[in-house]
């Protein structure tokens, strides 16, 4: 038995994301009043009664989502902030201890994964032990309002209107990570990997070592970039690929082709709009204007790091 | 090979910018259709995947109102303050140490990172308020490249600490997948397998942020010539601009 489980923070953040629909509905000044409530309130009901529902219905809440979303019916009223003055006043007084609650988070993280997600009383463990990182996180996050708020003495209608304020910044591509993980299951699902593995493995002269890495490297990269997924990408290419040509045809060493072909999945997931959790919502996040900026400024890392796993993986899996 | 439509209309629908979430429900929705499911199945997988995955969206969420209330009561400005207290910091260098940071805690096992947990409400404003100090007021270019090299700091020390020193979702992944085919493989040889790609991972970010300082030092002065209004144009033109008026002021 778990205490805190996923479960209970899906509630929490379902809870949460109601009140901002029931924030946004209740606002006659709100441009898009009632598309952008009904479009938090459908998510808030995927949070709080996900388990529940069937399967067909959340996809049919989807489709509502995506039309919602593609007929530009989500707006954002871009309310008043508090005015620069008046936040440098109080970060005046509450000089550095603003930052407690910003620490608590990776603190509780660090201490969750390492401690409490090993705690027993009586049976009962105080973390979901299969998901302890993130419990851990959920866990700080839920800590860091209340200190936050005992510290700043803000209304309790504070952190709602001004997390209101950030969904709303990010808008739709809050949920773009869940819908491409969705395809991503779609493709597994209709067999799309094999396909492209056959397609890699067919166009390249694999019987040279050299063109067996190098399309192993390029394939993770490549499907990763599709896929939007390193995880997705790695039993295709792998048993497409990395097994029988280079550890079959070229007898290399099964551990350095995994580690370093999993690395190069990486370098996809750096350099692809898929990858939206990674790429997409922090531009989103940080009022980007142009939403494939986090993209470009790695995609020469990811290309660097691309061609040195090439290099270390031929120069190394033949060998050892 | 119809099975690859899916692929095709995720490529064409960014090309032509149409809404992101309507490609990629319509490139499943075909997939699905192609590989012979019927509508609902499609919509059934849809809906199972995106209940599985909400915990994607859920640490973000949760992260939201908190971040929101200390942006309120000034964190960013707080800790762009802190930070010109340090003499020798630069954007570039702030990136730096966070990336190190994140890589060698992940190693370990602790993901005390994030977008919207730490890079929204600390790395950004620290690495915009190293180069605000040393500049002067950035144009919004610069402070676009510097917001989004922070997120890729945040990326990189998180993909490439992960799968060194302690096991974690991605090394037993692989040991899964290779115990399957019949092939026996430490953790150990694996982790040690992933250490040579970190430390190029780290040298790239390295490298593009010290390319970083460099572009916020030739982005400033730019601006500053003409006297913060940039004249229309082709960069080039600017720049030739920027340098016959400070060739003016030399003479």
């Amino acid at each position: 038995m778990t205490l805190l489980g996923l479960d209970v923070f899906y509630v929490v953040a379902g809870v949460f994301l109601l009140l901002v629909a029931g924030n946004i509905a209740s606002d006659p000044t709100h441009p898009k009043r009632w598309g952008s409530a009904l479009f938090w309130g459908l998510l808030a009901v995927t949070f709080l009664a996900g388990k529940v529902l069937p399967p067909v219905a959340v996809g049919y809440m989807m489709l509502a989502m995506v039309a919602l979303a593609a007929t530009k019916r989500l707006g954002f009223a871009g309310k008043a902030q508090a005015s620069g003055e008046e936040r440098a006043h109080s970060t005046d007084l509450l000089e550095n201890r603003i930052f407690a609650p910003a620490l608590l988070i990776p603190v509780t993280a660090m201490v969750g994964t390492w401690a409490l997600g090993r705690l027993h009383v009586w049976g009962v463990s105080l973390l979901d032990p299969a998901n302890t990182t993130v419990a851990a996180v959920c866990l700080g996050a839920v800590g860091a309002i209340g200190l936050a708020a005992g510290l700043t003495g803000a209304r309790p209608a504070t952190p709602v209107e001004e997390g209101s304020r950030l969904v709303q910044t990010i808008g739709w591509a809050l949920i773009l990570p869940q819908f491409l993980a969705a395809l991503g299951g779609v493709f597994s699902k209709a067999g799309v990997g094999p396909v492209v593995a056959e397609l890699v493995a067919r166009a390249l002269p694999t019987q040279i070592p050299f063109v067996a890495v190098f399309a192993y490297c390029t394939g993770m990269a490549l499907l990763t970039m599709c896929m939007g997924n390193a995880f997705a990408a790695f039993p295709v290419i792998t048993l497409g690929i990395g097994l029988p040509f280079i550890v079959h045809q070229h007898a290399g060493n099964p551990a350095i082709m995994a580690a370093i072909g999993m690395l190069s999945g990486y370098c996809g997931t750096l350099m692809t709009p898929m990858a939206a959790n990674f790429n997409i919502v922090p531009a989103m996040l940080l009022e980007l204007k142009d939403k494939n900026a986090v993209i470009k400024a790695q995609m020469p890392i990811g290309l660097t790091i691309l061609v040195a796993n090439i290099l270390l993986m031929y120069s190394c899996v033949y060998r050892f | 090979m119809i099975k690859l439509i899916g692929l095709l209309i995720v490529a064409a629908g960014f090309a032509l910018r149409f809404n992101t979430l309507l490609v990629v429900m319509a490139a499943g929705i075909v997939t699905g259709l192609a590989a012979g499911m019927s509508f609902n199945e499609v919509l059934g997988l849809f809906g199972k995947y995106f209940i599985e995955n909400r915990y994607m969206t859920l640490t973000v969420v949760l992260m939201l109102p908190v971040v929101g209330l200390l942006e309120r009561y000034g964190l960013r400005e707080r800790a762009e303050t802190i930070v010109r207290r340090v003499r020798a910091v630069t954007a570039g260098r702030v990136l730096i140490v966070y990336t190190a940071v994140r890589q060698v805690s992940i190693a370990f096992g602790v993901n005390i990172g994030g977008h919207a947990a730490m890079v929204r409400p600390l790395v950004s404003p620290m690495a915009e308020g190293a180069a605000h100090a040393r500049h002067g007021t950035l144009p919004e270019k610069t402070t676009e490249a510097i917001r989004a090299h922070a997120a890729a700091a945040e990326n990189i020390g998180n993909f490439f600490g992960e799968d060194t020193v302690f096991a974690v979702g991605a090394v037993l992944l692989i040991q899964g997948t290779l115990r399957a085919q019949g092939y026996e493989v430490g953790l150990w040889s694996l982790s040690l397998w992933g250490i040579p790609t970190a430390l190029v991972a780290f040298c790239c970010l390295v490298w593009r942020a010290r390319v970083l300082d460099r572009r916020i030092a030739r982005d400033v002065p730019e601006t500053r010539a003409d006297g913060g209004q940039r004249p229309p144009g082709p960069a080039s033109r600017r720049v030739r601009l920027a340098v016959t008026e400070i060739k003016k002021e030399r003479r």
